[in-house]
């Protein structure tokens, strides 16, 4: 391999259940990738980002892995359409950081800041507004990728619609994405107003979705996924508005705090979770009603606490996240967090959020329209692998699917399910390309 | 000087601790000539330098080993109409078994390090002189502050620029302009991606670049980056020699 990658230990993703080491290359400049993914002939190829992927999507231990964190540049910005070019390696916090005091937000946004641009769009991600917006790739205008046989092909949805489709949502394995260009949103203040109305049960979720949904861009709900008995299904359900005040003030990422080590086994303990569930229901119950949030503290609340992940401890964390088409959803939901509660395993983190009509871009895109629920478990092994199994045959049977930026375990026969068109896919497919994650659901 | 719309000009601006400073003066309004050898790069960094708020970003394609210094920068000096920074970011770290074995290998980094550096500072020096105003920044090592067997070569170069620079301090001081060599530890930038393990003393390029934008205001003729660096300096250069000579470093 050549000198250009170093083997580094440490490289994991964010649920931290992987260790292996892997070979690194760290480029800064467009020029230097030819290099890298040119030389494939011995080993597999993948670019990563923040690695805010759970799983092992973004990780490739058989191969080399090209860490695209240092091609972090703007490009252009048309600022009567808000359209931004940008290296697929700027984070969207960057991003947002240049943006907001001008007015403009990003199209749809995931839970985290910390996702690069590449990322997003690998993973064609979502976020609270996904019934208004749709998902992340549809707002892509463009994108400039560079397969292994040197190519640059620029993509857009008419310019090479094919390969296109299967860049967004593409899990990096169509070849290195260097820049896209991203249609963002005007926005008249930094700030929303957060709405947060407690849930005693589930039919009391679904009214509230169903309201919610046409008055109120962004939605989504906490749930509680320890409480059984008369607190089943109970939860918080957040809706919210952007404000028209003009304060445009930006996020500062210097106010983190941070998680300097592996938290102690104790606060995972079961009685401990749930002790937390019942202090943020009642307190939230508390603080029920309307709210003036600003976007860092309502879409990113968990970025103010850098490295929370390692609050799950040395061994790490699996996170779970389906979707449950709409018909089947009410149903299917009711079966999951049945099976959920009566494990005892699920911890503090929990949503449930609708997914509108919009449809996704992307041939191997997760949103669609139905419910998705997300939640993490911390690694207690077999025992939790077996309650994701488990939950495999609920959202196989009710025609559901994975999502793979939070995966580690699917099978290849769950993500062939999931995702109906994979044929298509592997048509445009970099032979050079490949990760854990694809080695795994691929053979 | 104003705090907005500084005149800067970076030699080696595609270094990755130059860059992350040029972000900084970039959201204050400045105006860059970014001098390196790689046109595409240079652009890159421009086109992102402009968008975070540069009045200006011109890339000029060098080899700041080998161009005349007095005239090209008499040529930016002109561009620019005055020069309030000059921040001389490029360097050479080479492979210290060659350098030590192969006279040309040695050569050409001193040439990059020591000799070209020096005949920048020396035109950049006069015309501060002349201004009476702006502040030389002169990326050196904490490498430079005692030869030690595991790179000695580059450390003598970064060694003698730091006493040149140190020189212009004193010169310029009675003008009000200024001369800084700021001397950085173990920072994490494609000159050391060799290294695989980067431990608790490793910086990144920001951190590095705040300590420059810094030196840019106040302060000299010799900064450490981060600062602890000069308590770890202090303690190395003061070892006895035979103490120090059991250590491997
Ligand atoms: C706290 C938290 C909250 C989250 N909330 C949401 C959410 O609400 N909605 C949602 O959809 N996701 C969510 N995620 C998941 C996250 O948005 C995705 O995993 C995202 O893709 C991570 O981007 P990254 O830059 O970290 O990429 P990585 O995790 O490093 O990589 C992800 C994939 O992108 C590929 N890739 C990265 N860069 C490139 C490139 N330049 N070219 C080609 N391929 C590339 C990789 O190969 C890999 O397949 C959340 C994650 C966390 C940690
Ligand atoms: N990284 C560290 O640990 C560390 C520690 C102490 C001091 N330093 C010093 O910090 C400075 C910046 O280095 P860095 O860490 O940011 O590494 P870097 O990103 O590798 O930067 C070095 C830069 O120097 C440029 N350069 C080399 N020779 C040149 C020449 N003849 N003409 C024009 N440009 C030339 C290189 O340009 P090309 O791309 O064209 O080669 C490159 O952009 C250097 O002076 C280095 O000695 C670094």
């Amino acid at each position: 391999m050549s000198s250009d990658f170093a083997k580094r230990d440490g490289v994991r993703s964010w649920g931290r259940t992987s260790n292996h080491s892997q070979h690194v290359a760290r480029p800064r400049f467009r020029d230097e990738l030819n290099g890298l993914i040119g030389d494939a002939e011995a080993s597999s190829r993948l670019a990563s980002g923040l690695r805010r992927s759970y799983g092992d999507s973004c990780l490739n231990s058989d191969g080399a892995l090209i860490d695209m964190r240092g091609l972090d540049r703007l490009i252009a910005f048309d600022d009567r359409t808000g359209t931004l070019c940008a290296e697929a390696g700027a984070s969207l916090s960057q991003i947002l950081a240049f943006s907001a005091p001008r007015g403009w937000f990003l199209p749809t946004t995931p839970g985290t800041r910390f996702v690069t641009l590449g990322g997003a769009v690998a993973n064609d991600v979502h976020g609270k507004n996904h019934h208004a917006a749709g998902s992340f790739g549809r707002h892509i205008e463009s994108i400039g990728l560079l397969r292994s046989d040197g190519a640059r092909r620029i993509l857009s949805p008419t310019a090479e619609p094919d390969l296109f489709a299967a860049t967004i949502g593409g899990l990096g394995l169509t070849g290195i994405i260097e820049w896209a260009e991203l249609r963002l949103e005007r926005i008249a203040s930094a700030y929303l107003d957060v709405e947060t109305i407690p849930y005693r049960c589930l039919a009391e979720f679904w009214a509230l979705a169903e309201q919610s949904a046409e008055n109120f861009e962004h939605t989504v709900a906490w749930i509680d996924c320890v409480s059984r008995g008369t607190k089943f299904g109970r939860g918080l359900f957040s809706r919210a508005n952007w404000r028209a005040d003009d304060a445009l003030d930006a996020h500062d990422d210097r106010t983190w705090k941070s998680i300097p080590c592996d938290a102690p086994v104790f606060l995972l303990d079961r009685l401990a979770i749930a002790g937390f569930n019942e202090l943020y229901y009642r307190k939230s119950c508390a603080r029920r009603g309307l709210r003036r949030q600003h976007y860092a503290s309502y879409f990113y609340p968990l970025d103010a606490l850098r490295g929370w992940n390692r609050l799950y401890g040395r061994r790490g964390m699996f996170q779970y996240q389906c979707v449950i088409p709409r018909s089947e959803a009410r149903e299917a939901i009711a079966i999951l967090l049945d099976e959920i509660t009566r494990s005892g395993q699920a911890s503090f983190l929990a949503v449930l959020k609708t997914f509108g009509e919009l449809a996704s871009p992307g041939l191997l895109s997760f949103p669609r329209a139905g419910v998705t629920l997300a939640l993490d478990f911390p690694n207690r092994g077999m025992d939790t692998l077996r309650l994701m199994s488990r939950l495999d045959a609920i959202v196989e049977e009710a025609r559901g699917a994975l999502y793979p930026a939070k995966d580690g375990r699917m099978t290849g026969k769950m993500f062939r399910h999931s995702f109906p068109r994979w044929r298509e896919f592997v048509v445009h497919r970099d032979p050079a390309m490949s990760s854990d994650f694809w080695r795994r659901v691929s053979s | 000087m104003t705090r907005a719309g500084k005149r800067i000009v970076i030699l080696g601006a595609a270094s990755a601790i130059a860059e992350a400073t040029a972000r900084i003066w970039a959201r204050e309004g400045a105006r860059f000539i970014l001098v390196g050898r790689e046109k595409s790069r240079l652009d890159a960094i421009a086109d992102h330098l402009r968008l975070l708020g540069a009045a200006q970003a011109h890339p000029l394609v060098l080899d700041c080993a080998t161009a005349d210094a007095g005239a090209e920068l008499a040529a930016m000096l002109k561009a620019l109409g005055g020069l309030d920074v000059m921040l001389l970011a490029y360097g050479l770290l080479g492979e210290p078994k060659r350098l030590e074995t192969e006279p040309a290998a040695a050569a050409e980094l001193m040439q990059t390090n020591f000799c070209s550096a020096a005949a920048w500072c020396l035109a950049a020096s006069a015309i501060l002189e002349r201004q009476r105003s702006g502040v030389l920044l002169v990326i050196g090592s904490v490498a430079g502050d005692r030869g030690r067997r595991s790179n000695f070569v580059y450390g003598a170069s970064k060694g003698g620029l730091a006493r040149l620079v140190e020189g212009i301090a004193h010169k310029l001081a009675p003008v009000g302009a200024r001369a800084v060599v700021v001397k950085p530890g173990f920072v994490d930038t494609p000159m050391t991606a060799g290294v695989a393990k980067k431990g608790l003393l490793w910086a990144d390029p920001d951190t590095i670049a705040r300590v420059i934008a810094r030196a840019a205001e106040r302060g000299g003729p010799t900064v450490y980056a981060p600062a602890f660096w000069r308590w770890i300096m202090l303690a190395i250069r003061h070892l006895p020699a035979p103490v120090f000579n059991k250590l491997d470093i």
